[in-house]
């Protein structure tokens, strides 16, 4: 398919999505594209109808340069690494320690100057030639005791890089040794990077074992009527901030966020609050499903990206604690904050009515964020996840059905029971049934595709190759992807925002995240630095010849 | 206090790294493969090393960095990763249509110890390998070694695959210009041509890593060393390697597989490294130096003797890659500065007892490691403060806590622009680099002066 003249804006309507389909998977090899037909989706939505099924969380193929990275980077880079005060060993040579060193834009804020933060470290013992050959638990347990003694940490985790798994250094004897040794909490993560297909591995490997080693060990219980978990949201930006502040002001507390701006303590007293909360799907919902178990918290899905998002997201949490004088609180801080979000909301739409975004980012932004374009009138013509598994694209509902393979087996699934002396319904089953009654939804995510609309392009673990055809074809006035692609992009001509570290902005959840968003967009999408490109002579070079003839 | 755990004593670690600074090698061999005109890099290992080093290099240089990755999953971990590669070899070929496909492996594929030319042979054989293009590969375990040794081993496969000896020596040049900037490589092209010198320079990231914006992309810019430009270097009459650990290897490789002569220089940094390339040109090609480059050198002179009094005595402390500080250092003790603090991530003793020859008129006891990291330099900066620290973006940290002003250079910079397109080497280099110490000493100077003696003529 030609790239339509870029002097005519392209009317997207026009454009038959199952020709695109065709038209990205036409270079590949058959072995190729037949894989990726199956994990590039034109949406469907109709009443009634079931989701289309879309081919996700398998194989990225070789040599087709992929977003995605490894289960190191999500067991340590995403989940583990904005903790701070647990000093995180990389296990292995440097580079892996070296570049998961403060990369993603997770801010934290310890209470006061002595308190700990070891976020702005980067701690790896550094293998050499001859650990490899002999072996690196002698260096590991050496690594560790020189960390306690420069530092007396409440607890130390070990993250396994592909080499340590290879040689078979057992990490977990090496931190039961040194936690009985040393009297701190200590504990290791198969995370090994060649382990699952994504990072998404190391998500699950990192629920794993903070729940096994940290959440439950803490039962003091923290002060609060209405006390919630805050999981999957990593403060990138500040957006762990934003939120706490508006639930601050809704005097709902926060007892530990998983993992943005978060400590040790936290995550070992998650147990006690009331009710979990889960902003991104894919990377946590695990350690939701496992407290439920253990300890008979009910998880609930929200979203605190857009305004609207937020005001549902409170009003959500406040049905669940059922309390009159909460909803009232609630409403209070809605209505203070939304005239400011509808006011830059409308402004902004002004200018970036009918323009085309393009989403594709991990997390559940590529979902989310649809939502905030959407507020300032922008459509998602395509998008897609780049670690996601089908329940993130098609709804849990499609749980069931979804096939473990051989990579996801690799994967320890916890066997998890009610603890015995922490277990503690927060409902009773009246109680549940009559918010179920009332439309509540417990443990429920529906997924990208139902949100969004019909003849769109679902793609999954998109490729290089297929990022440039869309580009090519549709020309969006925005495409949203993580650091690999960005520039890619702009040489394209076309502003490119990062929705994995939000470039140098941020906070973008909340209400005012909201408002920042919005002004974002409305300058990278109306902005004249784009139209400078072309000098004068090369906009219309005949002119130069005339002076000549002239 | 952003590093607010680094105590001010000093205790011998054996084990833990903490803030390193280097990194692995395969990044190294990244860089340097970005620096052959039409080569896609691929990484042989995990997709998230792949990932870490496009992430690293697009952040560092803002700009495209396209590789690709065998994305071994526990399987290919297993039972070797043959099938992958062969796949992505030709899944790369077929979609992307580079030239030349530089392979590089990691320290999963080296633990489990395949062979890469033997999969590449396997490729061919099953024809995924298209008439006229080219596999390369070299092994760069990231357990050996350091992002330069990557560097280094990547520039000599190019030796290694593609220069010939035909006999018949071409009147050119082979420039090897180390683990440097594409402004930087930029830079020593230019001198050589205002020499008269013809070059054949490689790798070559100038016009890849620095690309204007144009509103199209090119995966393949017009950048990077030509093939057939490396098939010639095995006639050119003698090579000069930029810089021993980056480029030793590459120039030593020329010499024993073509019988093209090599001299090993520093990296051209400051007035007298960039008087060694000079005059190694000038007596290799029996010319004359030209007046513009003695103005260069002029220029650079004129602002060391003019703002002399703001250099001297100044103490420094630097982290970064031993080619880089060698000719650093040496630049700063020729204009009355002290560098008193030295680092590097990579080891070597020739290093150390380099630096402590340079720097062995100091009135200061000087600290040098090799390897050693940014946690320890933290720490001596806190026994023995200096004035300045030149160093990557990760030094923010100790800057910002210790409150000395900071030059940023090496790699990575993440959070400054300018070292793509404005070099650090050469006299010009030099230039930059007294304009950048000035900034800095005479801003600190301007913000911490008294009233009365806060001064407008400096």
């Amino acid at each position: 398919m030609k790239a339509l003249n870029e002097n005519i804006p392209i009317e997207t309507e026009q454009i038959d999505p199952q020709e695109v389909k065709q038209e990205l998977l036409r270079k590949y090899p058959t072995k190729v594209a037949r894989k990726r037909a199956k994990q590039i989706v034109v949406n469907k939505v109709a009443e009634e109808q079931e989701m289309q099924e879309i081919g996700a969380n398998t194989r990225t193929i070789p040599g087709i340069i992929t977003q995605r990275g490894c289960t190191y980077a999500g067991c340590k880079g995403v989940i583990m690494g904005p903790t701070r005060d647990i000093v995180n060993i990389t296990h292995g040579p440097i580079g892996c320690g070296f570049y998961s060193w403060l990369t993603r834009r997770n801010q934290t804020r310890p209470d006061g100057p002595a308190d700990e933060n070891f976020m702005t470290y980067c701690f790896s013992t550094d293998m050499q030639e001859e650990n490899i050959v002999f072996g690196g638990e002698k260096k590991l347990r050496a690594a560790i005791q020189e960390a306690y003694d420069l530092f007396k940490p409440k607890a130390i985790s070990i993250f396994s890089t592909c080499p340590v798994g290879l040689i078979g250094d057992d990490v977990h004897s090496v931190a039961r040794e040194m936690k009985e040794e040393l009297g701190i909490n200590i504990f290791g993560f198969s995370c090994e990077g060649y382990k699952g297909v994504s990072q998404s591995a190391g998500h699950h490997i990192a629920n794993n074992g903070i729940f096994k080693n940290v959440v439950g060990l803490n039962d003091n219980v923290k002060e609060g009527k209405y006390k919630i978990n805050l999981l999957g949201e990593y403060n990138i930006g500040g957006d762990a901030f934003e939120i706490d502040r508006i639930l601050n002001d809704c005097e709902i507390t926060v007892v530990s966020t998983f993992s943005g701006n978060s400590t040790y303590d936290q995550f070992a007293n998650a147990h006690t609050a009331d009710l979990n909360t889960i902003m991104c799907h894919r990377s946590i919902n695990y350690v939701a499903e496992m407290m439920e178990t253990k300890f008979g918290i009910p998880w609930i899905k929200i979203n605190f990206i857009g305004g609207s998002a937020t005001a549902k997201t409170l009003r959500k949490i406040a049905n669940y604690f059922e309390n009159e004088e909460l909803k009232q609180r609630v409403e209070e801080v809605i209505s203070r904050e939304m005239p400011e979000v509808i006011k830059v909301r409308d402004e902004v739409r002004a200018r970036c009515e009918g323009k085309v975004a393009m989403l594709f980012v991990g997390w559940s932004r590529a979902h989310h964020y649809q939502e905030l374009f959407k507020e300032i009138g922008m459509k998602t013509i395509s998008a897609g996840y780049e670690f996601a598994h089908r329940d993130d694209y098609e709804g849990r509902s499609v749980l069931p059905s979804i096939k473990v393979d051989a990579d996801s087996r690799n994967i320890e699934e916890l066997e998890i029971h009610p603890d015995p002396e922490r277990f503690r319904p927060r409902k009773t089953d009246e109680q549940l049934k009559k918010l179920q009654d009332e439309g509540f939804r417990f443990k429920d995510y529906d997924g990208m595709m139902r949100e969004m609309s019909d003849r769109s392009l679902v793609i999954d673990d998109i490729s290089q190759y297929e990022s440039e055809q869309l580009i090519e074809i549709y020309k969006p006035a925005i495409f949203c992807a993580g650091i690999k692609e960005k520039y890619a992009i702009q040489k394209k001509g076309i502003p490119m925002k990062q929705l994995h570290s939000y470039d140098s902005g941020g906070p973008y959840a909340g209400f005012r995240g909201a408002i920042n968003f919005y002004r974002e967009i409305d300058r990278m999408v109306n902005s004249q630095v784009w139209k400078h490109i072309k000098a004068p002579w090369q906009e219309s070079p005949e002119l130069a010849a005339k002076y000549a003839c002239d | 206090m952003l590093l607010r755990h680094t105590p001010k004593e000093i205790t011998e670690r054996s084990a833990l790294t903490i803030n390193p600074a280097k990194t692995c090698q395969p990044i190294g061999a990244m860089y340097a493969a970005l620096g052959i005109h039409g080569c896609l890099p691929h990484s042989h290992g995990s997709q998230g090393c792949c990932a870490y080093h496009r992430s690293a290099l697009t952040r560092h240089y803002k700009e495209p960095v396209m590789a690709a990755t065998s994305s071994f999953t526990e399987g290919s971990s297993v039972f070797g990763g043959q099938a992958n590669l062969v796949q992505a070899i030709d899944n790369i070929f077929t979609i992307y249509e580079p030239e030349v496909i530089a392979v590089h492996t990691t320290c999963l594929s080296e633990t489990i110890g395949d062979d890469i030319p033997q999969i590449t042979r396997k490729a061919e054989a099953d024809g995924k390998i298209p008439d006229g293009k080219y596999v390369i590969h070299v092994n760069t375990p990231s357990y050996v070694g350091t992002h330069v040794t990557g560097f280094a081993n990547m520039t000599k496969a190019m030796v290694d695959y593609f220069a010939k000896s035909t006999g018949q020596k071409i009147d050119q040049i082979n420039i090897i210009p180390g683990y440097v900037e594409p402004s930087d490589m930029e830079e020593i092209k230019r001198i050589a041509e205002m020499m008269g010198v013809r070059v054949v320079m490689f790798p070559d990231t100038s016009k890849v890593l620095n690309r204007p914006q144009t509103g199209k992309y090119e995966m393949f810019p017009e950048g990077g060393v030509t093939v057939e430009a490396l098939k010639t270097t095995g006639d050119s009459l003698a090579t000069i390697g930029l810089g021993r650990l980056a480029s030793g290897p590459a120039a030593q490789a020329l010499d024993t597989k073509c019988n093209v002569p090599c001299e090993i220089l520093d990296l051209p940094i400051g007035f007298k490294a960039t008087d060694r390339l000079v005059d190694t040109l000038r007596k290799t090609l029996g010319i004359t130096v030209p007046d513009s480059l003695n103005n260069e050198r002029g220029q650079l002179l004129d602002i060391v003797t003019d703002m002399h009094q703001y250099f001297y005595g100044k103490k420094v402390a630097l982290a970064g890659d031993p080619d880089h500080l060698i000719a650093l250092t040496e630049f700063l003790v020729s204009i009355d500065m002290w560098p008193i603090h030295i680092v590097t991530g990579t080891s070597g003793k020739k290093f150390e007892s380099r630096i402590r020859e340079i720097t062995k008129d100091s009135p200061y006891p000087i600290n040098v490691k090799a390897p050693g990291d940014m946690f320890l330099l933290h720490q001596w900066i806190k026994n023995e403060p200096v004035d300045l620290l030149m160093g990557n973006t990760y030094m923010k940290y100790i800057a910002r806590d210790e409150d000395i002003p900071l030059i940023r250079m090496g790699f990575p910079i993440l959070d400054r622009i300018g070292h793509s397109y404005f070099p650090i080497v050469g006299y010009r280099g030099g230039m930059r680099l007294l304009e950048k110490i000035l900034d800095a000493i005479l801003d600190r100077q301007d913000r911490d002066a008294p009233e009365e003696s806060f001064e407008l003529v400096m």
